[in-house]
């Protein structure tokens, strides 16, 4: 029997198990949402507010469940909406199948209503994609799109589909197999670079383990805890690897980079071996390349052959999952104490700015943060937004488990963190999560509050409100002379011009987010005492409702540690107390 | 250093875009290109001369091997293998210099396709520094217009 192209991407989406998708419709998916109707039983639909906010939500679902994250978009304008959430999504290799409407095959390229060409726009930012222009082949262009978002190093895969192909009829026979000559991802590591791995680790007297994002898509923290307990090595994570390794180990020294730890960055310079797992040397981790690790041999567990030697040249490259390849190797690594070598890093850590107690008469990040995980008991999970904030839930928050903290590390995408807060709780209905903001991130998408309320979605947004974009007036403040460059969100026209001196001449805080939540039917809660903290987070977390808590910090806070732009990993500026 | 990296493709719309893109995006620079069908119809070859050091070359393969419709990469710079282009040079000929470009074309065992009162088209094929030399030797009669293929390759034996 005949179906509808329509029925045959539904029943494909049933057959690779898909329960939750995001999107929006748009005339040119009406044919999809039309099927999607019959289907509300076993396919929930996601109703976002906007397209961007739809692939985000899939992001964060795939982030927080392991399950690729689905979305739809209708032609052009829709279309062109997914640009900022695939790009997002292959920076951090995060499995994503992204569905667009085209205009009909007959009248592709004839710049028509609606038209844009999505497959060549996102050529450059998807794993790969599709233009659909048979419908019989979109059962094995929808399991191989399936396959190679899930598989080898993941990221996302876009199918366009033309209104006429989701409208003309075939037979659904759904492939049980891939056939693709050109895509065939290593697992197995080779036997002889492990055993050469294992090797330099024995002999090692102050090793590092630098662990990535690939350790969590690989599912490899069990082997990860293994290895580096065995042999008592320190652990730093990547941004995106922070859960990785449970933040309460002694051993955990937390994110390295441009912002990271000085026990991590101190460990990074003075490491005899540096063994890098699914991670890629990125700039913000790496600091100055040519002084990067100085001291050190590197090992490079990854997937991905083309990031070995991409940055930093590799000693020990070893291809393959990262999960088989710490399994094999772990049966080869010696049980070792490195007795020094963890003094010295523990003394760093002791003496770490981000380890003391936070001040007690102020809201500060830290104090928020903190209590945002005592408060859940360190279960929560969290999303953030770009910027400060990103950078103060990396550093305060202690990760325990993979896939509890997701955040837009290789793009850096401003309001990344809300929409992906609600696909972290769609996909995870009975954990608390939190998404931590900037006022600047929150209003690119505050709208989304439309979508929590429809969904009952009780996600918490904690917005550090300094009504600066903080990072920005952060880097002015230290290399710019103090020039605020359109970074105030408080201002208004008959504020002084160029003023750099916030205080209590400055105009209202704006706009009120404890009224825009209410507006939404959310709860809305403004902390400015370090003493309401506690009471608002739990008043938070025991709402059904999603809750905006609009916490009032200084307006000059700065995050550090800070190695600037391209400088040492060991010169940090410290600053004072925050 | 010039490389010379053949490329096996699926025969299908968009892979040339999707290498393109990668060359550009990346920043490699592409020296010469040149497409076309192979003895399997649902497979291309493409060639593609492509400048750059060791490191650069390395990155050019493994970016190229990430493309699902690429299906093989190899860099026969330093392999034994045979590499030709193909040129057609249009060149300005009067009776008093059209024996002596005859001349010439017959050395390079080259052919002329194409005879008019003022002009004469010249075919030529070989490696690059020959349909160079050429090149170089019709210059003082006047080069009227020119095109050349980019390089093809193919490995000497039976690899």
């Amino acid at each position: 029997m005949k179906i509808t192209g329509a029925e045959i991407i539904v029943k494909s989406l049933l057959e690779e198990d898909v329960e939750k998708i995001f999107g929006y419709p748009g005339g040119a998916v009406i044919p999809l949402y039309d099927v999607l109707y019959e289907y509300e039983e076993e396919i929930e639909h996601v109703l976002t507010r906007h397209e961007q906010w739809a692939i985000h939500a899939a992001d964060g679902y795939a982030r927080s469940t392991g399950e690729p994250g689905v979305c739809i978009a209708t032609s052009g304008p829709g279309a062109t909406n997914l640009v900022t959430g695939l790009a997002t999504a292959h920076m951090d290799s995060i499995p994503i199948v992204a569905f667009t409407g085209q205009v009909p095959t007959h009248m592709l390229g004839t710049d028509a209503f609606q038209e844009a060409d999505i497959t060549g726009i996102t050529l450059p930012i998807t794993k790969h994609n599709y233009l659909v222009q048979d419908v019989k082949e979109l059962p094995r262009i929808i399991k191989e799109a399936f396959h190679i978002a899930t598989t080898g190093r993941p990221g996302p895969v876009l199918i366009d589909l033309p209104k006429d192909i989701q409208n003309e009829e075939a037979v659904f026979d759904y492939p049980t197999e891939v056939n693709l000559p050109g895509y065939k991802p290593n697992y197995t590591g080779h036997g002889l670079q492990i055993k050469e791995a294992a090797k330099v680790i024995n002999e090692a007297e102050r090793p590092l383990i630098y662990a990535g994002g690939g350790v969590i898509s690989s599912g490899a923290a069990d082997e990860l805890r293994e290895l580096a307990q065995k042999a008592t090595i320190p652990v730093t994570t990547t941004l995106m690897g922070l859960g990785s390794f449970p933040e309460t180990d002694n051993l955990a020294l937390g994110m390295l980079g441009m912002h990271g730890t000085e026990q991590a960055n101190y460990a990074v310079c003075e490491a005899d071996l540096l063994i890098a797992v699914g991670a890629r040397f990125d700039d913000r981790v790496t600091g100055k390349l040519e002084t990067f690790a100085p001291n050190a041999d590197i090992i490079h567990i990854d997937i991905d052959p083309a990031e070995i030697s991409k940055r930093v040249l590799i000693d020990v490259p070893i291809v393959g999952d990262v999960k088989q390849i710490l399994t094999e190797l772990n049966e080869q690594v010696e049980g070792k104490e490195h007795k020094e070598w963890n003094k010295k890093v523990a003394n760093w850590k002791s003496k770490s700015i981000v380890q003391k107690e936070p001040l007690q008469d102020k809201v500060t990040p830290k104090g928020v943060i903190n209590q945002i995980y005592e408060s859940t008991n360190g279960e929560a999970l969290i999303a953030t937004e770009v910027g400060q904030n990103q950078m103060w839930a990396a550093l305060y928050y202690k990760y325990t488990k993979p896939r509890s903290f997701s955040s837009s590390g290789g793009l850096g995408t401003m309001g990344y963190g809300f929409p992906a807060a609600l696909g972290i709780q769609v996909g995870n209905p009975d954990e608390p999560v939190f998404c931590i903001a900037g006022d600047g991130c929150f209003q690119m998408k505050a709208m989304e509050l439309a979508t929590a309320i429809h969904y009952e979605l009780p996600v918490n947004i904690a917005i550090l409100n300094n009504n600066y974009l903080g990072m920005v007036r952060q880097w002015q403040e230290i290399f710019y002379d103090k020039r605020y460059s359109s970074t105030c969100l408080q201002r208004r026209n008959s504020c002084p011009p160029n003023c750099s001196s916030p205080g209590d001449q400055c105009p209202e805080l704006v706009p009120d987010f404890v009224k825009l939540a209410e507006s939404f039917g959310a709860l809305g809660i403004r902390v400015t005492k370090a003493e309401e903290i506690k009471p608002a987070l739990e008043k938070a977390i025991a709402s059904p409702k999603p809750v905006v808590l609009d916490f009032i910090i200084e307006r000059e806070a700065n995050v550090f540690p800070m190695v600037p732009a391209g400088g040492e990993l060991d010169n940090m500026i410290l600053g004072g107390d925050e | 250093m010039k490389h010379t990296v053949s490329v096996l493709v699926a025969n299908r719309s968009g892979v040339l875009a999707r290498i393109a893109s990668l060359f550009s995006r990346r920043g490699f620079n592409i020296d010469s290109l040149s497409v076309g069908t192979t003895e399997d119809p649902t497979v291309s070859r493409i060639t593609i001369v492509v400048e750059g050091d060791d490191q650069v070359l390395e990155q050019v393969t493994k970016q190229l091997n990430k493309l699902i419709d690429v299906y093989k990469v190899s860099d026969i710079t330093n392999d034994p293998s045979i590499d030709r282009d193909l040129a057609l040079i249009k060149v300005k000929a009067t009776s008093s210099t059209r024996s002596e470009i005859m001349q010439i074309v017959d050395i390079f065992r080259g052919k002329i396709v194409d005879v008019a009162t003022g002009s004469l088209v010249v075919e030529v094929t070989g490696n690059e520094e020959k349909v160079n030399a050429i090149e170089e030797l019709l210059r003082p009669f006047g080069i009227i217009e020119l095109v050349r293929t980019g390089k093809i390759a193919m490995a000497r034996g039976e690899k």
